[in-house]
């Protein structure tokens, strides 16, 4: 061998050398520096996690009645793994699958297609689990119907039954709860993505309102995990991982079924009649709280919505219904997001405002007819003069000029339109004692604060809208240009950041721009009822796991004290009694058996509605019973739902008379809902089967108490 | 032919025993492959084969046979004197390249992955002849440019043409196949030979800028096909294409890397059993490795295969003539490209294309080359003394 050849050897064994060394480098850096990278990588190939849900915890009333349950169910299901290895994908199948469970094609086929693999805007009814569960079509199959199915896999391959749970929200006594208890819903891509930092699984359920949606950490339970080893067919090889699901808590409310069944068709039926007599009647909401603590007996809002439609599963109709201004948007919880002027239900507070301003409880004053307030005479209710009245008498009679005289005087006291620097605003703050224009926090969803329109509200408000109401003409839409309308702009831009003499009038009587919501005026009236108290409302009491501990109990809370004087609470306690035997509910009140305390309201509403007539006033009774040492508060509100006692104050009789267990004008024995006065305070044994106790809705015989025996049988076998 | 039979009269006749001339520390790491490999081609196979309801062991056996034939032709090689082989040669190289156009006549080859590479046989054994003809090229042109007509230390042009048509030939039928990776490993081969033969340097460089010219060009002017271009696209982006070329790279890369340090033991890798990698008891047996030994042991596969190389390079510097040490040169240059390219496909580093990585992919044709090309160095290695 020659030098050259010698030389070139060893260049290319160099050279060759090199790239050996080239392939263990590369190897160390894939295998050892990024191994974790790619061993992740390698189990989600190979992992296949299959989920088996937990089964949710029940939310039960006062006394142990669920209200939401799960129901066992036989559920059709498709198996995605084997029917699209048929030639036609399964298509023939599930024809006769649809065929024989008489459903239509178009949704069976929808409901079996995965959200990943359609796409966008056509993801409606989709699955959004994974293609290794199986998929059910239905979940009230016929057993007859589902054996034919089963004994016959040539037929249906791929198809098969298997007992399910589903929520399901009986409807006792004709309870609807649907906004109390809100539903549960499959997951969205935000949820998964961690979007209010907790961690799901693409198959579970959770909470999308109300009760369900709050306390969705404790009824979710947590949901056994199946993990399988695939090959590249994916033909499962090994399970590598099985927990078992744990079942999630249950939340015992201070609800009572019967009491929140008879809320519900209360305000439906007050809600028809307003309607019966001409109204719009477009809403309403109806509150029960016990006074000594907060806790909320009963709940609801018109109109309402099935919350088992959900787990049936919602057509598109259905969804779009629950938002749309046509059927009245169901889907807002009118009783903590609905705000309204309060109107005369006010005058409580106005009674505060007068006593703190000095005026005698005791005194007379007169009711005429109108009063001058500027160059502009305010109107009693109706026009009508009530001559010389006490102050008790006024309440009970809903004497509007008393308080425009009061406000008036006060008013200019403090200075008028060029207010001191230091104003007494007597009636601003005796609303702020009462927390108006604070949320309650009450433990459901999207509260609404309300509004306290006080000296400061308006300053802001002014320097928000002073723009558009200075250039009115060129701002405001043509239809807007009458001439009231202008005048009013008019007079908005030039002295709208204060606060005017019919401010000042209409505050005294809950008009204007103060608005809150019906929880919040039964939180109000609660506090006068327990002398001086805001408690929190609250639902839940206590979480109790499936085995009978208890997780957690939620002690009442207090928002704050009124800081007003047992004179004054004396004289409202006797004045709201006065309305109910000689004032505006006397004739609703007439005759009922037990003694109770309540104040109309009939709050005039301006504005048009969509059709163009002016809308009604809003109907409201906010009461308390019984008048002497008080338990329970009862509000109601029928929005355009015209007077506060022919619709509201009816409505209120009737959830009382379930309450103490009145038929026609006297008490049964036995039928009221808590026989000693209070409601229950032992935490109830949780079973699916317990039945509410009798009242004026179920009368019946008076029920057997479930022995314990039986009882715990049937909590095993769930 | 008789002028060479004239020149050697001396070496004839030499008797040599059955064992005598083994290169121990050779014959130990192509010994270590084999047996690695034969596990792996089981490991590849078994739990797919017994899952589909086929017999486990239906690639073990097979190789196992493929084995044996190759060490019976290995030993065959080994005794023949290999100066006595240059007079088969041309035999051997019109062998193969009858074999290349047979391939191409419509209906007798099989196509595999985009190559129509085999002549199917029966009891569902395919040959290939593209290997025959690796073989009988790296002879050929060994022969070639060793041969001296003159009294020059170095081949002429003449021999360098010459030698260029020998190769030449039989790459343009395999190009047709289209068998890139191939036509790849020859190619260097080739430049390799004519490296270490003294040639003109002008050639060797020459025939580098024309090979990367070429390949530039024909990937522009769509001489590879789309199926070629594809497979390139996704080495420079893996993703481009998840379920062809791209999703067996990043699969290969995958189960590579998630065996780690020590791996996940022979036959329990689960991307291995899952067959998540198509192809892995040919082209893609390193993966095997990589999941199921880990660093360790893929590491020393790679190690195994240098020391061959290393020792081949040794035996060629030994050779009595020139042409022994080209042949070796060949085989080196051969089993490194063809070890380089393989792994390096299955690591990311190089394009993929479908050669088998030597001793340990499944296979017939490439078994019997592989071991004929051991064969080949034992053979040089065991006549240098004197």
């Amino acid at each position: 061998m020659n030098q050259r050849s010698r030389l070139s050897l060893i260049v290319i064994q160099i050279f060759i050398a090199s790239l050996m060394v080239a392939l263990m480098g590369r190897l160390f850096y894939l295998q050892v520096a990024a191994g974790p990278k790619y061993r992740d990588a390698a189990l989600s190939i190979q992992s296949r996690d299959v989920v088996t849900p937990a089964n949710r915890g029940f939310i039960v009333d006062s006394s142990g009645v669920p209200l939401a349950l799960n129901k066992v169910g036989l559920a059709i299901t498709v198996d995605r793994t084997k029917i699209d290895l048929l030639p036609d994908q399964g298509a023939a199948v599930i024809q006769s699958l649809v065929t024989l469970l008489s459903l239509n094609f178009a949704d069976v086929w929808q409901r079996t297609r995965l959200c990943g693999e359609l796409p966008k805007g056509m993801k409606t009814g989709c699955w959004t689990g994974s293609r290794f569960q199986p998929i059910p079509i239905t979940n009230e199959a016929d057993p007859k119907l589902a054996l034919s199915i089963v004994e016959r896999p040539d037929k249906y391959p791929g198809i098969s039954a298997t007992p399910v749970a589903f929520r399901s929200y009986p409807e006792i006594l004709g309870l609807n709860g649907g906004h109390v208890l809100g539903y549960v819903g499959p997951l969205t891509e935000a949820d998964l993505a961690g979007a209010n930092g907790r961690t799901y699984f693409r198959s579970e359920e959770i909470g999308k309102a109300g009760l369900e949606y709050v306390y969705d950490n404790y009824l979710r339970g947590t949901p056994g995990i199946k993990t399988f080893i695939v090959d590249r067919k994916e033909a499962v090889t090994t399970t590598s991982k099985n927990s078992k699901p744990t079942p999630g808590d249950h939340l015992v409310t201070s609800l009572d079924a019967r009491l929140q069944a008879a809320t519900d068709i209360a305000l439906a039926d007050a809600v028809q009649r307003a309607r019966a007599s001409g109204y719009r009647a477009d809403g309403g909401a109806a509150v029960v709280l016990d006074v000594s603590n907060g806790q909320v007996l009963a709940l609801s809002s018109y109109p309402t919505f099935d919350p088992n439609a959900f787990e049936k599963g919602l057509t598109v109709k259905q969804a779009k219904d629950l938002y749309s201004e046509s059927t009245g948007v169901p889907a807002l919880n009118r009783a903590l997001q609905g705000l309204y002027a309060p109107g005369s239900t006010f005058k409580a507070v106005s009674v505060v405002a007068a006593r703190d301003a000095g005026y005698d409880l005791k005194g007379t004053y007169q009711c005429p007819k109108e009063v001058q307030v500027g160059n502009r005479a305010f109107q009693n209710f109706e026009s009508k003069s009530q001559g010389s009245l006490t102050l008790k008498q006024a309440i009970a009679v809903s004497c509007d000029t008393i308080w425009y005289k009061i406000a008036y005087d006060e008013w200019v006291r403090d200075g008028g339109l060029s207010p001191k620097s230091n104003p007494n605003d007597y009636f601003f703050k005796a609303a702020a004692k009462f927390q108006m224009g604070v949320k309650t926090g009450i433990d459901l969803p999207s509260e609404s604060a309300g509004r306290l329109a006080n000296r400061q509200w308006r300053a802001d408000w002014y320097s928000q809208n002073k723009d558009y109401y200075c250039n009115y003409k060129d701002r405001a839409a043509k239809s807007a240009q009458t001439p009231f309308l202008v005048l009013l702009a008019h007079e908005n831009c030039l002295d709208g950041d204060k606060i005017r003499a019919g401010d000042a009038v209409n505050f005294s009587i809950g008009q204007g721009d103060t608005v809150l919501t019906p929880i919040k005026l039964a939180q109000m009236y609660a506090a006068i009822a327990n002398g001086g108290t805001l408690w929190k409302p609250t639902i839940a009491k206590a979480i109790i796991k499936t085995d009978g501990t208890v997780i957690r109990t939620f002690a009442p809370k207090k928002d704050g004290e009124l800081g007003v004087d047992q004179t004054t609470i004396a004289f409202l306690h006797d004045a709201l009694h006065e309305v109910t035997v000689s004032g505006t509910s006397a004739g609703v009140f007439a005759s009922f058996p037990v003694a109770t305390s309540g104040k109309t309201g009939t709050a005039q509403v301006f504005g048009n509605n969509a059709n163009g007539t002016a809308k009604a006033d809003t109907s409201w009774y906010a009461s308390f019973a019984p008048a002497t040492n008080p338990r329970y508060a009862v509000v109601m509100m029928v929005s355009q739902g015209g007077f506060g006692a022919s619709t509201s104050a009816v409505g209120v009789r009737k959830i009382y008379e379930t309450l103490f267990g009145v038929k026609g004008n006297t008490v049964v024995p036995g039928l009221a809902l808590f026989p000693d006065g209070n409601p229950p305070t032992k935490l109830p044994r949780i079973s699916p089967a317990t039945k509410p106790k009798p009242s004026i809705l179920n009368p019946g015989k008076p029920a057997v108490v479930a022995s314990p025996t039986p009882t715990s049988k049937a909590t095993a076998k769930r | 032919m008789s002028t060479f039979l004239n020149r050697n009269p001396y070496r004839r006749g030499r008797r040599l025993s059955v064992t005598s001339g083994f290169d121990p520390v050779l014959t130990g790491a192509v010994a270590g492959l084999l047996i690695l490999g034969t596990l792996l081609v089981y490991a590849a196979t078994r739990q797919w084969y017994a899952s589909n309801g086929l017999d486990p062991q239906y690639y073990l056996k097979r190789q196992v046979i493929n084995i044996v034939i190759g060490l019976v032709l290995a030993w065959g090689v080994t005794i023949i004197d290999y100066r006595l082989l240059r007079a088969y040669t041309p035999f051997i190289w019109g062998f193969g390249v009858l074999g290349l156009i047979f391939v191409l006549l419509p209906g007798v080859g099989s196509t595999v992955n985009g190559a129509k590479a085999w002549i199917p046989l029966p009891g569902g054994f395919q040959i290939q002849p593209a290997e025959i003809a690796k073989i009988s090229i790296i002879i050929g042109i060994s022969m070639l440019l060793s041969e001296r007509t003159h009294n020059s230390d170095a081949p002429t042009h003449k021999d360098v043409l010459r030698s260029l048509a020998v190769a030449g030939l039989p790459v343009l039928l395999i190009l047709a196949q289209p068998d890139m990776g191939t036509v790849f490993i020859i190619s260097a081969s080739v430049v390799t030979i004519l490296a270490v033969s003294g040639a003109p340097t002008r050639w060797v460089v020459g025939l580098l800028l024309l090979a990367v010219i070429g390949g530039f060009v024909a990937t522009k002017a769509g001489v590879i096909s789309e199926y070629q271009i594809k497979r390139l696209q996704s080495f420079v982006d893996p993703n481009a294409d998840t379920q062809g070329a791209g999703y067996q790279l990043r699969q290969a890369r995958i189960t590579v890397g998630s065996g780690g340090l020590i791996g996940t033991g022979l036959f329990n890798g689960p991307q291995t059993n899952g067959r998540f990698v198509p192809e892995q008891q040919t082209d893609f047996i390193f993966t095997v490795a990589g999941e199921e030994l880990g660093f360790l042991g893929s590491g020393l596969i790679i190690f195994l295969l240098f020391l061959i190389l290393m020792r081949a390079f040794a035996i060629a510097r030994r050779s009595n003539d020139p042409y022994g040490t080209l042949v070796c040169t060949g085989v080196i240059a051969w089993f490194a490209f063809q070890t380089f390219e393989n792994i390096g496909m299955t690591l990311g580093l190089m394009p993929m294309t479908g050669v088998p990585l030597p001793f340990m992919s499944y296979g017939g044709s490439s078994m019997f080359a592989n071991l004929i090309g051991f064969g080949l160095l034992q053979n040089v290695h065991a006549r240098h003394h004197g």
